[in-house]
């Protein structure tokens, strides 16, 4: 090996030194928003926490005390209704993916689908705007509705790609019992991708938990507890929306990153439970 | 006939129907099966369709009033103080600001995700990518409104003083860099949309990486490269998925709303320098939609941006899922071979 070849080799593994560190550096870059966040909502927001706060009404910006009780409840039922809306149509329509892939409708509903998933939210918004607040007034159903079809597309592709790695021979030992294909499916094939299908539907649940442009154009924000399912109503990230507006920085904002702390704690909680449940599945 | 022949015969009728419906020669099971998962699947045509449809419909006010001059007026002024004058709208600016902010975050969070992307597929074992994997999910989680506090609170006031300055000393003399800067701007809203995508596009691009075919790795390892040698075939291989996970990082950050809306300025001004407050068509529409009763035409109005929006949405992702489709289908065929 002469001189000139041994100088040409250190130079290329300093290269693949010098690029594997860049990688390094770049995952540190990602991961520093992520830690930064983290760390904002739960140093500002835990002070914040308390039984008055998780169950009182909402006060006018600029006035001390108050909680977010209205926010909490009108998230809660608004995912509520975005599930009944989401989850039977997703599921079923996942099953009809997987099932007969081969069908023109499940090519072109498959390209959908991918579409519908990633339509602007504020669109979507605009859509349940037209279609219920329009006829009926600001309502939390438009609201469900607009979150509905945005879990729709997740929960289908959850659905459909759980139960394509089912394994081919259970379905064929029921099969040969002489059990029916749509049997078949919905005691065989759809039971043992329970799990998959669950996680998608918790990760759906999760994404749509903060989304806010949607609801800022169905179900307006409120101060009080629900009462009639046509009124404006709060929901966690309208809260966080109004309060970081104000211009109070001593009330407002602490309670912006107290009601911050409720929604990352509830989409962590659930990020968190589905990775423990994949990795269980990753173990056997 | 008799009354009551008529009840024996109606009860006779019913017992066939009744037959024809339970027995199994008839209906079979599966068929019925199919059919109704058919029609659940086919309400995202219905959802779809009807959504372009609804919009269209509802846009067609403002687009007879405006015609295409809508896309290319910059003046927003949906309240004229004259009650006869009829109000002036056009979407210039916002269109601008999506389009900048879009391709600010894709340019800063391009070179991040694919560093990534690598360490995940080329660089690091499985345990490893397990939780480093769910960490970059994890960003993908943190809603939206969120990112928009932590924009106001935490990185504005970072940027406005260490970053800001430092550029403005570097590339002061180019006229997209100057101007008096207080945080609220187009820059900054395309450096939080940055972080937002990064997960979309790292997440793409490691897939793709991770399905090029070892022997790709193996035949350039065995003549004696490094890995970073290694790894630069494989994003050689993959580039045109790469190319789709882009355009698909493109989609999300043209459609994100609300923290774009919390740190951009929201102003409606043509912008010289990239350190103006500006507005985008999601945060007009955010900003503007629950006030606009008045005339019936800014609401249309609003309505049709919206529409551009959807367009220009469904154009990017149709482009990205057919790249990414045939991406994947060109490996598929090469992993037979």
């Amino acid at each position: 090996m002469n001189i000139s070849e041994e100088r040409r080799f250190k130079i290329r593994n300093f290269k693949n030194h010098l690029m594997i560190s860049l990688c390094l550096i770049a995952l540190l870059i990602g991961l520093i928003p992520l830690i930064s966040i983290l760390f904002e909502v739960i140093t500002k927001g835990i002070s914040q926490i308390n039984f008055d706060f998780l169950t009182q009404e909402i006060y006018p910006l600029g006035q001390p005390g108050g909680g977010i009780g209205p926010a909490i409840q009108g998230t809660f039922i608004v995912i509520l209704i975005a599930c009944l809306i989401g989850i039977p149509i997703g599921v079923f329509s996942g099953i009809y993916l997987a099932e007969y892939p081969y069908s023109k409708m499940t090519f072109i509903a498959g390209f959908l689908n991918d579409i519908l998933s990633n339509m602007p939210s504020i669109v979507i918004g605009i859509f349940a705007w037209i279609l219920i607040v329009s006829v009926t007034g600001w309502s939390i159903l438009a609201g469900g509705f607009a979150l509905g079809i945005m879990m729709l597309p997740l929960i289908t592709k959850a659905t459909e790609e759980s139960i394509k790695i089912v394994p081919t021979n259970l379905r064929e030992a029921a099969l040969a019992l002489g059990i029916p294909n749509w049997k078949t499916t919905l005691t065989i094939t759809v039971p043992t991708a329970k799990k998959g299908i669950i996680t998608g539907i918790l990760l759906a649940i999760s994404r749509v938990a903060g989304e806010t442009a949607p609801l800022l154009l169905t179900i307006l924000g409120s101060r009080f507890f629900l009462t009639s399912f046509f009124e404006p109503t709060a929901a966690l990230p309208l809260t966080i929306f109004n309060s970081s507006q104000s211009p109070f920085k001593y009330i407002d904002w602490p309670k912006a990153w107290g009601a911050s702390f409720v929604l990352i704690f509830l989409v962590l909680i659930i990020n968190v439970a589905v990775r423990l449940l994949t990795r269980e599945k990753f173990k056997k | 006939m008799t009354e009551e022949q008529l009840s024996i015969s109606t009860a006779n009728n019913l017992k066939n129907i009744r037959k024809k419906i339970f027995s199994k020669e008839k209906i079979s099971g599966d068929s019925f099966f199919k059919t109704f998962l058919g029609i659940i699947t086919f309400l995202i045509f219905v959802i779809i369709g009807l959504l372009i449809l609804v919009l269209i419909i509802n846009s067609l006010l403002s687009i007879e009033t405006f015609g295409f001059g809508f896309l290319w007026g910059t003046e927003w002024n949906p309240t004229p103080s004259d009650p006869n004058a009829l109000p002036v709208l056009g979407i210039l600016p916002p269109l601008l600001g999506t389009l900048i902010t879009s391709l600010i975050a894709i340019l800063i969070s391009l070179p991040i995700s694919l560093g990534i992307a690598l360490m995940l597929s080329e660089f690091t074992s499985k345990k490893f990518n397990f939780w480093v994997s769910f960490l970059v999910e994890l960003l993908a989680a943190i809603p939206s409104v969120i990112y928009g506090l932590w924009g106001i609170f935490v990185l504005i006031p970072f940027l406005n003083q260490y970053i800001y300055p430092f550029i403005q000393d570097i590339f002061g003399f180019i006229p997209i860099f100057q101007g008096a800067t207080h945080g609220y701007n187009i820059f900054t809203g395309g450096i939080l949309l940055s972080i937002m995508i990064i997960p979309t596009i790292t997440a793409i691009s490691r897939d793709i990486f991770s399905a090029v075919p070892n022997s790709q790795r193996e035949a350039i390892i065995a003549l004696g490269a490094t890995k970073w040698e290694s790894s630069k075939i494989v994003m050689k291989y993959g580039h045109s998925g790469v190319i789709g996970a882009v355009i698909l990082g493109l989609g999300r950050a043209i459609g994100e709303t609300m923290a774009v809306t919390m740190v951009i300025g929201n102003s409606f001004n043509l912008f010289s320098s990239l350190f103006d407050p500006s507005y985008t068509l999601a945060s007009l529409i955010a900003n503007e939609f629950t006030e606009a009763s008045s005339p019936e035409v800014y609401l249309s109005a609003l309505i049709e941006t919206g529409l551009v929006l959807l367009v220009l949405a469904l154009v990017i992702n149709i482009t990205a899922r057919l790249i990414i489709r045939f991406t994947t289908r060109k490996f598929k065929g090469v992993e037979t071979f």
